[in-house]
C-alpha cells in the first residue's frame, strides 16, 4: 500500500478498522480520492460502505487505522476539530430528511455559510445563485414539506455545495427518486462537483448510479477493494 | 457460449470419453438445448488437432471403439485465458457467464475475480453510455437507457452470485 501522502490524495484512509459491538463493520479498508474525482462505493447491505462513508467524514472515529485530509489527521482530532473540518470542508447528501422543515429552501441552503459566519444577506444571495444553477430557483421561498423530492434533493446538493467544500459525501443520493429525477441529480451533482473542483464520495447501490463515477470501489467483509485496475 | 472451451474446462475436472462429456454438459448446461454427439466428436477432434487434449486411452467394446480424452498443457492454459476474459457486456449473457462460474469453481480457480473482472468491465461501458446519453439527443438517450437497464440486469446478477458463491460451490463439487 502506497502511502495516502505520497499520491497527493485530497482525502485517504488507511487501514481503517471499526466494530461495533461484536460485530466488526471495517476490517483493514483503504481507499483514496483526488480533487474533482467522483468515486463511487458499492457493495452489499451490511458489507461496511457506509460506516467506511462515515469514517471518511470524521463522523464516527475509527477504532483504529488513519484518516487524512489535505496534511490533517482526522483520526487524531478531537471531536470538536472534527466537527469544524466537516462545517468548513465537507457537504452532505443523504436519502431524505436533511433539510429543516422550518426553514425556507433558501435559507436552508444558505445555512452552512450563517455557521460559518456569513453575513445574511450574502449567505442567502449565495443560496439562490446555486438554486438557480441547481434549477429550483423558482421554489427559493417554499419550504421543505412544499416541494417535490426530486426538488428536495436538488436543494440538498445545493446545501452541500453552497460552502465551496473539497469533499461532498452523497449516501444514497437518489434512493427516495423516480429514475428521471435520479438521473437529472446525479447530473447536476457530478457537473457542479467536477466545475468546483470538489471531490465526491458516491455511496450507491444501484449500478446506474455508479456510472457517473470515474471509479468504483466495493466493499465486501469491512475491506474496500478499488475497482480501477480490475480486469 | 463458446462449447469447445465449456468442453475443454470439463474435461480439466477429469478425463471422459465423449458420452461421459455430453452428459456432464447435458446435465449441468444444456436443460434448454442438450449437445448432439456430432457436436462433441467434432469439437474433440478439432481440440486434438490443436493440441489442447490427447487420448489417455482406448477401450474396445462391442461397438465402436471408445476414446478416453484427457485435458493436455496448453488446454488448461486455454480455458485459464477464457475463464479470465471479460466477456463483451452484451444482453443475455448469462448463460456464458453461468457456465463460466460454474467451470472456475469445478477446477478450483478464483470465481469471486472473474466476477469481479466481469463487473468492472460492465461498468466501464456503462459509464461510457452515460457519457455518451449525456452528449446526445433524445433517440441517443433512449438507446443507450435501453442498454444500460439491460446491463444492471446483468450486474445484479453478478453481484447475487457473488453472494451466492460458496453455496454454489457446495453444490457444483457435491
Amino acid at each position: 500500500m502506497t502511502t495516502p501522502t505520497a499520491t497527493g490524495a485530497l482525502l485517504s484512509a488507511h487501514d481503517l478498522h471499526k466494530t461495533y459491538g461484536s460485530t466488526p463493520a471495517l476490517a483493514g479498508a483503504d481507499f483514496q480520492i483526488h480533487a474533482g474525482e467522483v468515486v463511487a462505493v458499492m457493495g452489499p447491505s451490511g458489507s461496511g460502505k457506509s460506516t467506511l462513508l462515515h469514517c471518511l467524514a470524521g463522523i464516527v472515529p475509527p477504532d483504529s487505522g488513519t484518516v487524512r485530509y489535505k496534511d490533517r489527521d482526522l483520526s487524531a482530532m478531537a471531536d470538536a476539530g472534527r466537527s469544524a473540518l466537516r462545517r468548513s470542508e465537507f457537504g452532505f447528501v443523504f436519502q431524505f430528511g436533511q433539510l429543516v422543515p422550518e426553514l425556507t429552501c433558501t435559507e436552508n441552503v444558505a445555512l452552512p455559510l450563517r455557521l460559518v459566519g456569513v453575513h445574511r444577506k450574502e449567505a442567502n444571495a449565495r443560496a439562490r445563485e446555486w438554486l438557480e444553477r441547481l434549477e429550483v430557483d423558482d421554489v427559493h421561498d417554499h419550504r421543505p414539506g412544499q416541494v417535490s423530492g426530486g426538488q428536495g434533493q436538488r436543494v440538498a446538493i445545493a446545501r452541500a455545495l453552497v460552502g465551496n467544500p473539497g469533499v461532498i459525501f452523497a449516501d444514497e443520493p437518489t434512493g427516495a427518486l423516480d429514475s428521471l429525477n435520479g438521473e437529472r441529480v446525479m447530473e447536476l451533482l457530478t457537473d457542479a462537483a467536477r466545475d468546483t473542483r470538489a471531490a465526491v464520495v458516491l455511496v450507491t447501490h444501484e449500478s446506474r448510479v455508479a456510472a457517473y463515477s470515474d471509479r468504483e470501489v466495493v466493499v465486501r467483509d469491512g475491506k474496500a477493494r478499488d475497482m480501477a485496475g480490475v480486469g | 457460449m463458446s462449447i469447445s472451451h465449456t468442453l475443454l474446462g470439463l474435461l480439466e475436472s477429469g478425463p471422459r470419453h465423449g458420452y461421459d462429456l455430453k452428459r456432464a454438459f447435458d446435465e449441468r448446461f444444456g436443460h434448454d438445448r442438450p449437445l448432439h454427439y456430432g457436436q462433441v466428436y467434432s469439437t474433440m477432434s478439432r481440440l486434438l488437432k490443436n493440441g489442447l487434449i490427447e487420448v489417455d486411452g482406448v477401450e474396445a467394446g462391442g461397438g465402436p471403439e471408445r476414446k478416453r480424452y484427457a485435458i493436455t498443457d496448453a488446454g488448461v492454459t486455454d480455458v485459464a485465458e477464457w475463464l479470465a476474459r471479460p466477456e463483451k457486456p452484451e444482453p443475455y449473457l448469462q448463460s456464458v457467464l453461468y457456465t463460466k462460474v460454474v467451470l472456475a469453481l469445478l477446477t478450483e480457480r478464483d470465481a469471486a475475480e472473474l466476477l469481479d473482472t466481469q463487473r468492472a468491465e460492465h461498468l466501464r461501458l456503462m459509464r461510457d453510455l452515460t457519457r455518451r446519453k449525456k452528449d446526445g439527443d433524445l433517440a441517443d438517450q433512449l438507446i443507450c437507457d435501453h442498454a444500460l437497464f439491460h446491463l444492471e440486469a446483468d450486474l445484479r446478477w453478478l453481484e447475487l452470485t457473488a453472494a451466492r458463491l460458496d453455496k454454489l460451490a457446495k453444490e457444483v463439487r457435491r
